[in-house]
């Protein structure tokens, strides 16, 4: 339903899309564009089936939850929700119906009379979006509507946000910088860097098939090894790290590159203590050895910092299994991981354009 | 190998919660200097106007004001003159408040500078430059001529358009400059988000930012209707003997009649109007509104009083029907100019908005423009256009004893009481601003009330104490005088400033080693000198500019620089008084260059 021609940005019915990216990467810009708060330099928007470029916001059929929820501090909530249908002109009657049924909806259904500075955060953002979804609008529009709230309550608002896109099954254009939250709430994710799109697909497919290093380093935690092309055998690419013999999946893009970066998630590394220790499933897998530094237990996670010879750090990591750990810092391990696991990425940290 | 443990016994109270009265003691020497010098002579001058010679009470003074209806006619005159000077500061006022609070900082702070330098002008320069402008033979009627709009002068001058135009101009500047510190904390993403939400401009204005900017609006027209209902300067210059206030009413008792106790009953009278006036907007809206600077939320919709009821619904509807207006006009200028979705919008609205507030700013830069010229005539008039050019006006000024006197004693009068003011109002307000203790809101108030007396109480007060103790004539009494008008002024920038300043920095500074006057010299102080510089040119202007207590306190050579040109413009107005007036206002717009350079160089750092 919204084209950004240039950046291609194509936005389905009903679908729950996360601009996410860095401070500073457009992604703001790009939802101001879409809302008419900002004017582009080029390019055109559409939005139900409607070019809307310079239409001005008011004729867009668009709802907009701001991060700080721009509730108007002099109107009551109900006053606030009210607001978009009376500018529809919508029948008084009506308008009431309206306000009560969404107040339902947001599960907040006394609170009609007050100010919404009476009203905690949480409290807030609901009312937020309840304003904007009482004139179903084509398209609601979110900029980092959780950012202000404390981790908890965030934690519960983005299920409930998600929940009720589920059940109403709006659409929904999202931004973000956490990656986490994207993760969560997405149907696709729009990974945004420098004003432009890195990468569009839906949280599995940017997770397990980045296409960028920038993509691989931004969305959950990665180890990126810079490597030497070798060749090819048995339909998988050899390259040597350091010296070390590797292999991974093939990829075509890449057909041609002789220096290329080999990223492999910490959840897919198996830590082995002692060198050439155990009776590891040696020719299949790949295996590196380092130097255990740091031994880091996050709730249900342990993470293991492997310094290798090469100087460079990588991280491993697992489930906590229980207060014991595999091996203890300043011992020497060996770090394995099946072939199909690693990612051949191109080696510059920028893209390709 | 170092070591640091924490044993905490009992924390016992919040660390800033009130306390004994002795926490505030750098308050000390600002109270009882405002004690002597400011509450002792009014209550005074108060408790005359209801005591005869032999000390008992009598009410003859007030039976005199009110035997006849000459004294209720002038307050009546007074209240019309500045309701109707403060109706049309506000309603120009509004547009260059709201264009100055939503454009970006460059052009803020440029635009900001033209509302600044009339602010700072003297009343007198300004005054004056109506004077040069709309008189018999000023600028105005000599173009309405030049172009056979009329063939006889009109008389703008010497009657109550005069009047009103002197006040407005005059007034506007504090208005704009009240309505702009409510508009700026007006949270940018409401019009966005009532625009996304169907909301023309139309509608977005009148029923979003509005009814928001109105507790400014508000503050504005008290402080510019308290000022107005003191004022004395324009409708003696530009008024005619129907336009005289209630002010010019105590200068001709204590001066030319010498009455103290009548003074002190038509005094009374002025302060009961103002507190009523207090009062009334207290009612209406809610004091708290003036302090904080945000919207009475709660007593939306008016509460328990009918009144405050009915009018917030005609309000409201009133809200209503202007947006509708607008949207309804918005809607045929579509439909006879389709906007196009494929084309950038021009912001039409934004232009008659600019275009209306650049007009008004002219309004109130141009009088002074036209001026200028005339202080450089050949002739020995203020006709328009001058004739010739010379600096025969500037060597007179110069060349003047009384003229030198005068101006070498305002700058001294305003360094030293500007001085004065700064030693005793910054501790007070570094008290005030960073300690809890009892009775804090009541010295804060005694602080203030120098603002909100009527000036002209204020002088005719610390007249009259002068006069037994022999300060009359002497720079002294002048320079404690000017001290009691800055005071608040000091305080109050002071405080500003602090509330802004992170005073983690002190107790990062603290937990470095440095103790108290180490961290206050090298921290605290470099941090805050651009606001303390602001302060003191507040202070140093007010002292410059003052009129009102140096009418009554100079005389002769011993006279002031405003003084002086008042005397002038009274008796014969000749082209030194554009000199003097042209010197004045660059040394106003070069102050305040210089202010905004130091403000945003403490800014960057």
């Amino acid at each position: 339903m919204v084209a950004l021609a240039g950046a291609d940005l194509e936005l389905r019915e009903g679908e729950f899309l996360t601009l996410l990216g860095p401070s500073g990467s457009g992604k703001t810009t790009l939802l101001m564009i879409v809302a008419g708060l900002i004017q582009p330099e080029g390019g055109e928007v559409w939005i139900d089936g409607r070019l809307a470029t310079y239409a001005p916001p008011f004729k867009r059929d668009v709802g907009m939850v701001f991060q700080n929820y721009a509730l108007f501090p002099h109107l009551s909530v109900g006053e606030n929700i009210a607001f978009p249908l009376r500018m529809r002109r919508v029948p008084e009657a009506t308008i009431q119906q309206e306000v009560r049924r969404i107040l339902e909806v947001v599960r907040l259904p006394d609170v009609g009379s007050r100010l919404p500075r009476a009203l905690s955060g949480g409290q807030q953002q609901r009312i937020a979006l309840a304003r904007c979804m009482v004139y179903k609008p084509s398209i609601i529009l979110m900029d980092e509507p959780l950012g202000a709230l404390d981790k908890k309550l965030r934690d519960h608002m983005q299920l409930e946000i998600k929940q009720l896109h589920a059940e109403l099954r709006i659409t929904v254009l999202y931004v973000t910088h956490d990656q986490e939250e994207a993760m969560i709430m997405s149907d696709r994710i729009c990974l945004m860097r420098e004003g432009h799109i890195e990468q569009i697909g839906t949280p599995d497919e940017l997770y397990f098939q980045p296409r960028t290093r920038f993509a691989a380093e931004f969305l959950g935690e990665s180890n990126v090894l810079v490597c030497e092309v070798v060749g090819v055998e048995a339909s998988r690419t050899v390259v040597t790290a350091a010296g070390v013999r590797l292999r991974a999946p093939q990829d075509e893009r890449l057909r041609d590159a002789r220096r290329v970066a080999l990223m492999v998630r910490p959840e897919r590394l198996a830590i082995q203590e002692g060198p050439t220790a155990g009776p590891g499933p040696e020719p299949p897998h790949n295996r590196l050895e380092g130097c255990l530094r740091q031994v880091i237990r996050v709730s249900g996670i342990t993470k293991y910092y492997v310094g290798l010879d090469s100087g460079q750090t990588i991280v491993a990591s697992t489930l906590t299994g229980d207060a014991k750990t595999v091996a203890t810092p300043g011992a020497r391990v060996g770090l394995t991981w099946p072939p199909d696991a690693g990612i051949l990425l191109s080696e510059a940290a920028t893209t390709e354009r | 190998m170092s070591r640091a443990g924490v044993a905490v016994e009992e924390v016992t109270g919040a660390p800033r919660g009130p306390s004994g009265w002795w926490k505030g003691w750098p308050l000390l020497p600002a109270l009882a200097f405002l004690l002597v010098l400011f509450v002792y002579p009014v209550g005074q001058l108060l408790w005359l106007s209801v005591v005869d010679r032999s000390g008992a009470f009598t009410g003859q003074h007030f039976a005199r004001l009110f035997a006849s209806s000459l004294y209720v006619d002038v307050l009546l005159i007074t209240l019309k003159i500045s309701a109707w000077a403060t109706a049309f500061a506000l309603l120009g006022g509004y547009p260059v408040a709201y264009l100055l609070a939503t454009s970006d900082a460059r052009w803020r702070s440029r635009l900001t500078f033209w509302v600044l330098l009339p602010f700072w002008t003297s009343f007198l320069v300004r005054a004056f430059a109506w004077m040069v402008l709309l008189g018999r033979n000023g600028a105005l009627n000599k173009l309405l001529e030049a172009t056979g709009l009329t063939a006889a002068p009109v008389a703008v001058i010497f009657n109550l358009t005069g009047v009103l135009i002197g006040m407005t101009h005059a007034l506007m500047p504090l208005g704009i400059l009240t309505m702009v510190a409510v508009m700026e904390h007006i949270d940018a993403n409401l019009p966005k988000a009532a625009a996304t939400l169907g909301a023309r401009g139309g509608q977005t204005f009148w029923r979003i930012y509005f009814p928001l900017s109105l507790p400014g609006a508000a503050a504005a027209g008290l402080l510019v209707f308290i000022s107005a209902v003191g004022f004395f300067i324009i409708p003696a210059l530009l008024g005619g003997r129907r336009e005289t206030m209630i002010t010019q009413i105590i200068i001709e008792q204590v001066q030319d009649l010498m009455n103290w106790a009548f003074a002190g009953a038509i005094s009374l009278l002025l302060l009961a109007t103002a507190l009523a006036v207090f009062y009334l907007y207290d009612r209406a809206l809610g004091m708290s509104t003036l302090a904080s600077g945000t919207p009475a939320l709660d007593r939306r919709g008016g509460g328990e009083n009918p009144v405050a009821r009915l009018s917030a619904w005609v309000g409201r509807q009133l809200i209503a029907i202007l947006g509708w207006l607008c949207d309804r006009a918005a809607e045929v200028t579509e439909r006879l100019v389709p906007a196009r979705p494929d084309r950038r919008a021009r912001p039409w609205a934004r232009g008659v908005l600019v275009t209306a507030s650049l007009l008004i700013l002219a309004f109130l830069a141009l009088p002074a423009f036209f001026m200028v010229p005339v202080s450089f005539t050949t002739g020995g008039f203020i006709d328009w256009p001058p004739q010739g050019f010379s600096l025969k006006w500037y060597r007179a000024y110069l060349e003047s004893p009384q003229w030198r006197a005068a101006t070498v004693r305002s700058v001294g009068v305003g360094v030293v009481s500007a001085t004065l003011a700064m030693l005793i109002g910054v501790p007070a307000a570094f008290a005030l601003a960073r300690r809890e203790f009892a009775g804090k809101t009541g010295a804060l108030a005694l602080l203030l009330s120098p603002l909100v007396i009527p000036r002209m109480i204020i002088a005719v007060a610390l007249f009259y104490l002068y006069a037994r103790i022999g300060l009359v004539g002497t720079s002294l009494g002048l320079v404690l005088g000017h001290a009691v008008l800055a005071i608040p002024f000091v305080v109050v920038t002071v405080m500003a400033v602090l509330k802004n300043y992170d005073e983690r920095l002190d107790q990062a500074a603290s937990s470095l080693g440095a103790n108290r006057a180490r961290t206050l010299y090298h921290v605290t102080l470099p941090l805050i000198r651009g606001g303390l510089v602001a302060a003191f040119l507040f202070a140093f202007v007010t002292s410059f500019d003052e009129l009102t207590i140096a009418l009554f306190v100079t005389g002769g050579l011993t006279t002031t620089l405003p003084k002086q040109m008042w005397d002038d413009a009274l008796l014969k107005v000749s082209p030194t008084l554009a000199a003097v007036s042209t010197v004045l206002i660059v040394f106003v717009a070069v102050t305040i260059l210089l202010a905004e350079r130091l403000r945003q160089s403490a800014a960057r750092a």
